[in-house]
């Protein structure tokens, strides 16, 4: 198969006293999709936090693309460049417009001119569906809205690497499908994406494998058909019954 | 007619003790205020210079009745509290001085509009109604110079921004040159002949020290501000323990200091003069206010915001600059506006390094023989200037903060 772009060896994590991550093993390669998904308090967030390095590891191995994670700041600001991140609550900066929200770390990190920046943001915000928004301030738009220009501004780094830590969660109901449905064109244009959800529909439709967390540790790693279909674990069905029955 | 009949009625005697309480709030300002109308405008005197006052006193006193106020007291000294003992020679330089900021305002105005245009219109129109003022004619003709610096570059704004590229940065860079522009104008050295300092006076001196004051203050407080969050111990034990004993010690003793010890510190040929001594007494003493304002905003900026920029791969510095700064220091406009105004307000305290700003200009004019008794003229006059400037400062600021504000509605 393709290559491996994430490889993740017997992973540790605490915070403090509390172990929070138990030595997580795991390979995402090029093009994957890969959802995660276990109760609250599991680590998931903490787990693709360490991907990025927001969060640091204590033991065990990162490799992402081929750098490994250490303290060594250029490497991490390296892999920063080639891993976007979408947050629960959008975290778009207020006083930016969208399109200087979109366009601040192209300029910036990857040193591009202003006006090919200002371009790349302008195709990206017609690719997300709000390009007419473009010179509004965040608080002007929608929760929905305001979640696809945080896709946006993630997308103009063009990174290799999408990570999602629950996307839709803050969101009214109505407002879900549209942010879904940008993941979901996204997915199918070859990005590789690891995202933390409980929009089970939208897992089994897209991903490629689904990852389930639990006190740390993953407990259940299947395809979307087998991990529905054939649970292995009693904790994964526990969870299953009843995220499916709510 | 109607209508304000109408209004009277359904806002002061709607009800009997609505009108009670109306009658009531008439005859007390009625009683609070004849005498100061009294004083202030019927029996006032508003010209002819101190005998005319001796003269309308002494009527008074005949008649055994109060006298008014001797407004004559301010167009008669008004040189000492524009400019103090400068040399009368020399005034001209302090009139380039104002005119050459009212130009920069004006073309920064053509180029950058917004709230810089609001502030050329109002500038404009104090100076419109100043002419109306019994002034001579030559002043008069100096302050429709004011007008014209201000207006004429506004005028220039196209062929500015078409044809000078990079016509921002050049304006920014001459803000910048500004104030030691004008420190050497009024100053002299060079061709110019000398001014010491202690000549410089009045509500001249007072903004200088003001605006000296704010715009080095400004820079010093957030660098100080970021110095006690940093990671290196060196910087951030400094930071904090200047702004701890600056903080702890009272504005006048660190004028004083200023005034006294500097010389120490500084090798012997280096003189530097009072006026000097006391701008970086207030420009540290400010900043180290400023800095914890500024480090409440720091705070206030939520880990969201640093986690998002870093995820984008922006450096610390980066962070800092595009996305903790500006947030945080629009939150804190309304504080750091408090103290730039205490600060123009404490510029009085410069009596202690002999300076005669302002507000000491007129306690030395009270204690001129000629003016005796003119103390509330005095004493008014001068607080209604102080007034005027800080009620500017606080109204801009209110507008900066609405303008700055627009993306958190
Ligand atoms: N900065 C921190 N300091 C201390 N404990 C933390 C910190 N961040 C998270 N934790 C703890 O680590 C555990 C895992 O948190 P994490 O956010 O990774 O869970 P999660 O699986 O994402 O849960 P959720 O579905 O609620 O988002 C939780 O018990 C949480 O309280
Ligand atoms: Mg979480």
């Amino acid at each position: 198969m393709s290559e491996e772009i994430i490889i993740c060896r017997d992973v540790h994590k605490w915070f403090g006293d509390f172990h929070v991550l138990r030595g997580v093993t795991t390979t995402v390669r090029k093009g994957e999709v890969v959802v995660i998904c276990g109760p609250s308090g599991s680590g998931k967030s903490t787990f693709i936090r360490t991907l990025n390095r927001l969060e640091e590891h204590q033991r065990g191995q990162i490799i992402i693309d081929g750098i490994e994670l250490t303290h060594d700041i250029k490497n991490i600001e390296a892999i920063r460049r080639e891993i976007g991140m979408v947050f629960q609550s959008f975290n778009l900066f207020p006083h930016l417009t969208v399109l200087q929200n979109v366009t601040l770390a192209p300029i910036w990190v990857r040193k591009m001119k202003r006006s090919e920046a200002e371009d790349l943001a302008m195709q990206l915000l017609a690719r997300v569906g709000i390009a007419e928004q473009a010179h509004k301030y965040p608080a002007q738009l929608s929760g929905g809205q305001q979640q696809r220009v945080a896709i946006a501004r993630a997308l103009a780094m063009q990174p290799k690497i999408m990570l999602f830590d629950e996307p839709t969660s803050a969101l009214d109901p109505e407002m879900i499908k549209e942010v879904l449905d940008v993941m979901r064109e996204l997915a199918r244009s070859g990005m590789t994406m690891i995202v933390i959800t409980h929009e089970m529909g939208f897992a089994r439709e897209v991903a490629d494998r689904i990852i389930f967390f639990d006190q740390g540790r993953i407990v259940e790693e299947n395809t979307p058909d087998e991990f529905f279909k054939n649970p292995q674990h009693e904790r994964t069905k526990l969870f299953l019954s009843q995220i499916l029955h709510h | 007619m109607r209508l304000i009949f109408r209004w009277l009625r359904e806002n002061l005697f709607s009800t009997w003790y609505n009108t009670l309480l109306t009658v009531l709030v008439i005859w007390f300002l009625w009683v609070a205020f004849s005498g100061l109308f009294q004083w202030a405008v019927r029996d006032a005197v508003w010209s002819g210079g101190a005998a005319a006052c001796q003269q309308a006193r002494q009527l008074a006193q005949a008649e055994g009745r109060s006298w008014g106020a001797c407004w004559t007291v301010i167009p008669e000294n008004l040189k000492l509290f524009l400019a103090g003992t400068y040399p009368a020679g020399e005034l001209w330089r302090i009139w380039v001085c104002v005119y050459i900021s009212a130009a920069m305002l004006g073309l920064s105005a053509g180029v950058w509009r917004g709230l810089v245009r609001d502030v050329v219109v109002a500038l404009g129109a104090a100076a419109l109604v100043l002419l109306v003022l019994p002034f001579s004619w030559t002043e008069r003709l100096w302050m429709f110079g004011i007008v014209l610096a201000l207006v004429v570059p506004l005028g220039l704004r196209w062929v500015a921004r078409s044809r000078i590229p990079r016509v921002r940065w050049i304006l920014g860079g001459g803000w910048l040159a500004l104030p030691i522009l004008v420190v050497w104008l009024i100053g002299g050295g060079g061709p110019l002949p000398k001014v010491e300092s202690t000549q410089w006076g009045g509500l001249m001196l007072t903004v200088l020290l003001a605006v000296i004051g704010i715009v080095a203050s400004f820079p010093l407080g957030v660098l100080l501000a970021l110095g006690r969050q940093s990671t290196l111990p060196i910087v951030r034990w400094f930071s904090i323990l200047y702004i701890e004993i600056v903080r702890g010690v009272p504005l006048i003793t660190v004028i004083f200091m200023a005034s006294l010890m500097l010389p120490l510190f500084l090798p012997g040929h280096l003189r530097i003069d009072q006026a000097l001594r006391a701008m970086i007494a207030f420009t540290l003493f400010t900043a180290a206010y400023i800095a914890e304002n500024v480090r409440g905003g720091l705070q206030s900026i939520s880990r969201g915001q640093i986690e998002a920029a870093q995820a984008l791969g922006l450096s610390h510095w980066l962070t800092t600059l595009f996305i903790v700064l500006p947030q945080a220091l629009r939150a804190v406009i309304p504080a750091n506006v408090g103290q730039f105004i205490s600060l123009f307000k404490d510029t009085s305290l410069v009596f202690v390094a002999a300076l005669l700003d302002l507000f000491n200009i007129g306690r030395s004019i009270l204690a001129n023989p000629q003016w005796l008794g003119t103390d509330r003229e005095v004493l008014l006059f001068v607080a209604f200037v102080y007034w005027v400037f800080t009620y500017a400062m606080a109204h801009l600021s209110r507008r900066l903060e609405t303008i700055l504000g627009v993306g958190e509605r």
